[in-house]
Formats: C-alpha cells, sequence, structure tokens
C-alpha cells in the first residue's frame, strides 16, 4: 500500500476520473453552487448546506467556549489565581460547560456529519422533514445567542449544571437566560433526532436493511432516542429553575420542604444520557473511520450495531453516579453504581471489535485514522477511570475533584472531539469537493495529541491528590502540575487553529477531489464530490452488506 | 389528477411514505412530551408522597364541578376533533371546517374556564404562589407548595392548549382554501394526534389534581 | 398507515364512555376506599388514555412502531419516577452506627 501515492491517485474500485481537471468541478452543478445568494443559504432545505450553516455556527462557539478556558488555564498557573478573581472564575467555568456541552459537542456530530451524511449513507435524497431541519438551526441560534447575551450580560455562575438552590434563590447572575438558552437550545436537539429517527425507518433505498446500514446510521439512531427521551427532562428541569427564580416559589427549596437534591434527579436524568448523546456519534465516526484504514469489514458487526443501542438504553439507569455524595441515599447508590459497570460493557465491545477490526488490515496512516487510532486509546483510557468513579466508595474520594475533570476531558475531547475532527478529514473531499493538506494534518493530529496528554493526564494526578475542581486558588504543592497543564493547553490550542486555517484554505486551494478518494465502501462514496443537491440521479439500489472490502487480501494500489 | 402530485414531497418517493413519515414524526414528538410532562408528573409525586395531608387539603380547595366540566368540554373537543379528520379522509370539506372550528371553540372554552374562572379565583382567595398568598394556617407550606404544582402543571398545559388553537387556526384557514383532499390531510391527522395528546395529558392532570383529596 | 376510515359511531361511542369514565372517576372520588382511591383514579385514568389513543388517535389500525413509540415514551417515565423514588423513599433507611444512635436521639427533629 503506498502510503507515498497521494491520495487523489489512490483509487478503490468505484472512483471515476479521480485526476480530474480543474474546469469540471466548476461546471458541474452541485449543492454549493447550484444557487447563490445569502437567501439560499438562509433559507435553504438542503441537508448539505445546513449541515454548513451547523458547521460554521459550532466551530465559532467552540473558540467562545476554548477562549473561557484558555483564561481558565491561565489563570492557574499560579496557586493564588494569577488572572481572575474567584467570582469571576466561577463564570468562566459556568459559560466553558454550557458553551462547549450544549453549544458544541451535543450537535456537533449530528448536526454537521449527521445532517451532511444520513441522506447520502442511506441513499435518500434528503431528510424525512427538510424544513424542520432547517427550523432546528434557527432554533440552534436563538438558543445560542441567548447563551451569548447570558455571557455578555455578565456571566452566570451556577456551573453548567444549574444546581438548586444556588441557581434558584442565591445566585445574582443571569440565571434565567442561561437557563432559558439552554432550553431553546434543547428543543434544536430534539428536532434533530426526531428527523433522524423517521429517516432511518422510512427513507432507506431499496435493498438497505437494518443490518446492510454503515454503523454511523446506527449510531446516529441510538443518539436520536437519547435526544428524544432525555432532553425534554432537562427541559422542564431547567424551566422549574426559572419559574421558582421568577415567582421567588420553593419546587427545590427545604424551606418549604422542598428537596433540592430532586432537581439533580432531574438534571441528571438527561445530562447522563447526554454524555453518551456526545460520544455515541463519535464512535461511529470511528467504526466508519477503522475499517476505510484498514480496508476490512468490520469486526463483529452486530455487536456493534447493538452496542450503540444497548448504551442508549443503558445510559438512562445510571445517572445517580453523579449523586453519590449529594445525600442520595446509599440503597439507591448500589444500584446507580452497579448499572454503571453495566453501562461501560457496551463501550468496551465496541474497542475490542475495532482492535480486532484493525488486526491484520491494511493500515494506511492518513490523518483521519490517527483522529482514530488516538480516539481508540484516549477514549480507553477515559472509559477506565469511569469505571473508578462509579465505584462508589473511590467516588467519595475523588467526586468534585480534577480526577472527575481529567476523566469526561479524555472522552470528551480525547474521543468525541477527535472522532468529530477525524470525520471532518475524512468527509471533507465530498462536503468541499477538495482534498485537504495530508502534511499539516498529520501534523495537527500528532500536535493535538500531544498537546492533550500534556494537559490532562495531569488532571488524574491533581484530582487523586485533592484537589478540587471549580476552584480558582489551589495549595501550592499542585502548582507543578497545573502548570503543566496550562502549557499543554496551550499547544492544544495551537493543534486546534491550525486545522482551522487549512481546511478554509484548502476549500479554494485544494487539489480537486474525485468522488472515492479514500477507495472507501459507502453510498455516499458513489455521490459525486460536492453532491448534487438532489443527491443521486437515480436511488440506488443496495446489494452488498456494509464494508464489503475483501477480508484476506490486502488492497493492491 | 394534479393534486396527488402537487401533494407528494420532493424528498418521498410516494405518498404513502409521507403519510407514515409525518405521522412516525407526531408520535415521536409525542414521545418528547410524555417526558416533558413527565418530568412535572415525578416531581408531584413524589410531594404527594411526602406531604399527603397538606396536599389533600389543597385538592379539596379546588373545584371538582368546574374541573369534571372541563374534562368533560376536552373530551367533547377531541370527539370532533377526530371527527374532523374523518371528515378530512372523505373530502368533505364543509364538515371538515365546521368540526375544526368547534374543537377550537371548546379549546377556547377550556382555557377560558381555566384562567377565567379557576384561576382568577384562586388568584382572588389568595392561593397563587408567588403572586397573592395569603393563607397561613395549619400545614400551609405544604398546600403552598401543592398550589405551585397545580399552576405550573395546568398552566403549562394551556400553554399546549393555546398552541393548540393556533395549529387549529391555521388549519381552518387551510381548510376553507381547499388545500386539503382524502389523499393529502397529513396535517389534519397529525394535528389531531397533537390535540388528542393534550387532551390525554388532562384526562391524568383532573384526578391527581382534583380527585386525590379525600372528599369524604 | 391510517388509511382505515373510523364510523362517526365508533367515535360517538367512545366519547359516551370517555364521558361515563369521567362521572365515574368523579363519584368513586367521594368515597372513602382508602388507599385504593388512588389506584382507582390512576386505573380509570388509564382506560380513558387509551381509549383516546386506541380510537381517537386510530393506534388501533396503526403500525406497530407507532405503538412502541408511545410505550417507549411511558416505560422512560416509570424509569425516571421509579429510579428517583428509589432514592427519595430510601433517604431515611441509611443505616447508622449504633454508637451513634444516642447523638440522634437527643437532636430535636
Amino acid at each position: 500500500m503506498g502510503e507515498g501515492q497521494g491520495r487523489g491517485e489512490r483509487e478503490g474500485d468505484e472512483a471515476m476520473g479521480t485526476v480530474t481537471v480543474e474546469t469540471e468541478i466548476e461546471s458541474r452543478v452541485h449543492y454549493l453552487n447550484a444557487s447563490y445568494g445569502i437567501k439560499s443559504w438562509l433559507l435553504t432545505t438542503d441537508h448539505k448546506r445546513i449541515a454548513l450553516l451547523y458547521l460554521a455556527s459550532i466551530t465559532f462557539f467552540f473558540f467562545v467556549g476554548g477562549a473561557a478556558a484558555v483564561l481558565m488555564r491561565l489563570n492557574l498557573i499560579s496557586p493564588g489565581g494569577a488572572i481572575v478573581e474567584p467570582a469571576t472564575y466561577n463564570k468562566l467555568f459556568s459559560m466553558h460547560g454550557i458553551i462547549m456541552v450544549f453549544l458544541f459537542l451535543i450537535p456537533s456530530i449530528p448536526a454537521v456529519l449527521g445532517n451532511f451524511l444520513v441522506p447520502l449513507m442511506i441513499g435518500a435524497r434528503d431528510l424525512a422533514f427538510p424544513r424542520i431541519n432547517l427550523l432546528s438551526w434557527y432554533v440552534f441560534m436563538a438558543g445560542g445567542l441567548l447563551i451569548l447575551y447570558s455571557v455578555i450580560a455578565g456571566g452566570v455562575d451556577t456551573g453548567w449544571t444549574f444546581y438548586t438552590p444556588l441557581s434558584t434563590t442565591y445566585a445574582n447572575t443571569n440565571v434565567i437566560s442561561a437557563a432559558l438558552g439552554v432550553f431553546i437550545v434543547g428543543f434544536s436537539s430534539i428536532l434533530t433526532g426526531l428527523n433522524f429517527i423517521v429517516t432511518i425507518h422510512k427513507m432507506r433505498a431499496p435493498g438497505m436493511t437494518w443490518f446492510k446500514m454503515p454503523l454511523f446510521l446506527w449510531a446516529m439512531y441510538a443518539t436520536s432516542i437519547i435526544q428524544i427521551l432525555g432532553t425534554p427532562v432537562l427541559a422542564i428541569s431547567l424551566t422549574l429553575v426559572a419559574l421558582e427564580r421568577l415567582f421567588h416559589v420553593g419546587v427545590f427549596d427545604p424551606a418549604v420542604g422542598g428537596d433540592p437534591v430532586l432537581f439533580q434527579h432531574l438534571f441528571w436524568f438527561y445530562s447522563h444520557p447526554a454524555v453518551y448523546i456526545m460520544i455515541l456519534p463519535s464512535m461511529g465516526v470511528i467504526s466508519e473511520l477503522v475499517t476505510a484504514f484498514s480496508k476490512k469489514r468490520i469486526f463483529g458487526y452486530t455487536f456493534v450495531a447493538f452496542s450503540s443501542v444497548a448504551i442508549a438504553v443503558i445510559s438512562f439507569l445510571v445517572w445517580g453516579h453523579h449523586m453519590f455524595v449529594a445525600g442520595q441515599s446509599i440503597y439507591a447508590g448500589l444500584v446507580f453504581s452497579l448499572l454503571s459497570f453495566a453501562v461501560a460493557i457496551p463501550s468496551a465491545i465496541k474497542v475490542f471489535n475495532w482492535t480486532a477490526t484493525l488486526y491484520k488490515g491494511s493500515i494506511s496512516y492518513d490523518a483521519p485514522m490517527l483522529y482514530a487510532l488516538g480516539f481508540i486509546g484516549l477514549f480507553t483510557m477515559g472509559g477506565l477511570t469511569g469505571l473508578f468513579l462509579a465505584t462508589l466508595a473511590v467516588d467519595v474520594h475523588v467526586h468534585g475533584t480534577y480526577f472527575v475533570v481529567a476523566h469526561f476531558h479524555y472522552i470528551m475531547v480525547g474521543g468525541a472531539v477527535m472522532g468529530y475532527l477525524g470525520g471532518i478529514h475524512y468527509w471533507w473531499p465530498k462536503i468541499s469537493g477538495r482534498l485537504y493538506p495530508e502534511g499539516w494534518a498529520r501534523l495537527s493530529a500528532a500536535i493535538l495529541f500531544v498537546g492533550f496528554n500534556l494537559t490532562f493526564f495531569p488532571q488524574y494526578v491533581l484530582g487523586y491528590l485533592g484537589m478540587p475542581r471549580r476552584y480558582a486558588v489551589y495549595p501550592s504543592e499542585f502548582q507543578v502540575l497545573n502548570v503543566m497543564s496550562s502549557a499543554g493547553a496551550s499547544i492544544l490550542g495551537v493543534g486546534y487553529l491550525i486545522p482551522l486555517v487549512y481546511l478554509v484554505w484548502s476549500m479554494r486551494y485544494g487539489p480537486v477531489a474525485g468522488p472515492n478518494p479514500w477507495g472507501a465502501k459507502g453510498l455516499e462514496w458513489q455521490a459525486p464530490s460536492p453532491p448534487p443537491t438532489e443527491n443521486f440521479e437515480e436511488t440506488p439500489i443496495v446489494t452488498e452488506e456494509a464494508y464489503a472490502y475483501g477480508s484476506e487480501e490486502t488492497q493492491v494500489a | 389528477m394534479h393534486s396527488s402530485t402537487a401533494a407528494l414531497a420532493e424528498q418521498f418517493d410516494d405518498l404513502q411514505q409521507q403519510q407514515e413519515a409525518s405521522s412516525l414524526g407526531m408520535w415521536v414528538f409525542l414521545a418528547t412530551e410524555v417526558m416533558f410532562f413527565g418530568g412535572l408528573f415525578t416531581a408531584y409525586i413524589l410531594y404527594r408522597n411526602f406531604y399527603l395531608p397538606g396536599f389533600e387539603a389543597g385538592s379539596r380547595l379546588l373545584n371538582v364541578r368546574i374541573g369534571a366540566l372541563n374534562t368533560a368540554i376536552l373530551l367533547c373537543s377531541s370527539l370532533t376533533m377526530a371527527l374532523a379528520v374523518r371528515a378530512a379522509q372523505l373530502g368533505k370539506k364543509g364538515a371538515l371546517t365546521t368540526f375544526l372550528f368547534l374543537t377550537l371553540l371548546l379549546g377556547l372554552a377550556f382555557v377560558a374556564v381555566k384562567l377565567g374562572l379557576e384561576w382568577r379565583h384562586d388568584y382572588l382567595e389568595g392561593f397563587a404562589p408567588g403572586v397573592h398568598w395569603t393563607f397561613h394556617g395549619p400545614d400551609w407550606r405544604h398546600i403552598e407548595l401543592f398550589f405551585v404544582f397545580y399552576f405550573f402543571m395546568t398552566g403549562i398545559h394551556a400553554l399546549h392548549m393555546v398552541v393548540g388553537v393556533g395549529i387549529l387556526t391555521a388549519l381552518i384557514l387551510m381548510a376553507g382554501r381547499g388545500k386539503f383532499s382524502p389523499q393529502r390531510y397529513n396535517a389534519v391527522e397529525v394535528a389531531g394526534l397533537y390535540w388528542h395528546f393534550v387532551d390525554i395529558v388532562w384526562i391524568f392532570l383532573y384526578p391527581l389534581l382534583y380527585l386525590i383529596g379525600g372528599r369524604y | 398507515m391510517v388509511d382505515h376510515v373510523v364510523s362517526t359511531k365508533l367515535y360517538i361511542l367512545v366519547f359516551a364512555a370517555l364521558i361515563a369514565l369521567t362521572a365515574l372517576t368523579t363519584g368513586v372520588s367521594f368515597i372513602d376506599l382508602g388507599k385504593w382511591n388512588t389506584v382507582a383514579a390512576l386505573a380509570i385514568a388509564v382506560c380513558k388514555a387509551s381509549l383516546v389513543a386506541l380510537f381517537f388517535m386510530h393506534l388501533k389500525w396503526s403500525s406497530g412502531l407507532m405503538r412502541i413509540v408511545l410505550l417507549a415514551a411511558f416505560v422512560w417515565f416509570a424509569i425516571l419516577v421509579t429510579l428517583t423514588l428509589a432514592d427519595e423513599l430510601a433517604r431515611q433507611w441509611t443505616p447508622v452506627p449504633s454508637s451513634w444512635e444516642a447523638q440522634i436521639q437527643q437532636q430535636v427533629r
């Protein structure tokens, strides 16, 4: 397998005319040039254009949330807090959490890659409800702008978790507008999930049975189930907080017999499954990357498919592990602890199957594969530390410390974001019709990997040694580890900025891509790059299984 | 027949797929509504379990007659809505418009009774938490908590009714312009599902709020 | 797939049943059945809701998928209630070391 070959020249079975002339992409009509003008974008119902609208929005919010993180890590260089007062620091970590969770991670893969790819992978012309798809973006922007307003108007300092009675009674920051913003963004999430469920049930191309679908679609389906059944409970819990704050009535107020822990139940009933909304799509991407870049069928297709659904279901049974030290009854804690061990099993099944897929595969180390390999390692580490946290007795020691922070960043950043970037790179030729510069992409992946580990590994140690999270100051013996973490964060920042530059650059100056630069299987690679608005000239008919690569022989270039 | 080809949206292959998709879409949305109200019901169940005497006392302060009347109004509106869908299926434009209009009137009646009669009465009597609460007799904190739930739950329900009224208005206008036919009445069917669901929520709210007060 | 047209007569019958059940549940609430009052009220409510879902919402003639969707929603609601109550009701069960008992008795509740 010639790694030295440019990707424009690697051809799979279906690739045709990969070395195309520049003029071909301009004379052919596709979704990007089918119509011009801002109205054609803001009033589009084309799922591919809507995906790009989301891409622009979430990228913007990612860097806003990242800015908050920069300020936090700068502050933590010094034990006494280097640049901000604790009151401000509280606002920083709250905004970082709210923006990264609700405005970046939750929408990221579903609203960008899912919106773009679900109809293509399924062989349809669009999603089931294109106008609802557009509505979901406007709803997302409305919520996002309301949250931005909360930032500008002075921020909110309750943490992204809005715990009562701080949020209902004592906070004097912009709780209601932030909560309302989150509520609205949640509605956008529901609309996206609804669209995917109906599309996957009703619009598969002839011959595409459930078990011929690419695993990315199984992941999107499972994610959508969580979005549908979980998000409304977040909505009602935030509504109750807002109503209690507005009318000074006590639903969660102990003075009138209310239970503040009830809020936590309602909040985490959504927010735990929410973390699976953030990771499942990424796992779906990894299934696609691992197969494409080892030129091999996935090992254990059925297990991987069902594990996605299993994660979606079991994820709703474990939320109490966030409340082990909140005053929750020990018996409930026992139950939640046991169930939390169970939820790790389907995730582990995936990791085993990906690894088995890699074994004896014809591996190529293009950037998407680097991200996938990084994901597998970092997600495993994050997942294993999740088991530590699920163990009730251990959690008593590390709850509320940097151990938790490191755990979820390994999953969210080392896992979800790496999967997202891997997917963006993998499908970039399909989305933009251009190839990104491979050298820069590999360099960024490496920088990200190094920066990430330098930032977050010390945080495991810090947490275990007892440094609490959400603190603007800390005992001086923790300084070395904090400085390491902040140094890593600066490297991480560079690693995120470089792709932003070269991906934008490639849209204009990158080499033109053919329909299938990777030689991968999947209906989306049968459409031109970029696809026409209606995706396929004729509805494709599916006869082969997903990932129908030859399993024994290696591909010859 | 031009109306059937005009009725098919571009992303669908045929009318049946379109109809199934829109019904499934509404059912999935109703699942989210079950969970939305479910959070409220969970909190209510919890507090009623802990503070039964207070909640029973609060429940007894509600007017069962008016609650029962409102229940009947809503059930009537579900009947008229079902008949409206039937009229659409049969292409009977006049009947469709009439039944939609009746449903709308009944829905408005419900909201008027709820807000104009019940809420107003509770407010004037000093049973409106956070706005005008004057009762400080025995167990008053738990009674106030009951009323917090009463107002929140019926309020969010009424909000859903108002949205339904808006949808019905749009449907009546569309029906008047002849937009519906036996080949294309998805919107009426799907609006019907929503309306019936809001009725189902009230079917549970009525006994939980009005009837478990130990009125004997 | 609902091409099935339901007869007006059936709708009116269902409506009559719903009104009757409403009268029943209201009447029963004035009789002292102890804890069975709650059970009765909820059981009747479930009956009414089922009638509306099956007949007015056409679930009786719809594909299994729609029924699964509604069922799943109620199952998930049950999960929320059950596990939340599992904590809230069991709060007071926390076992206390015997040497602490005396101290706790002294505290004013």
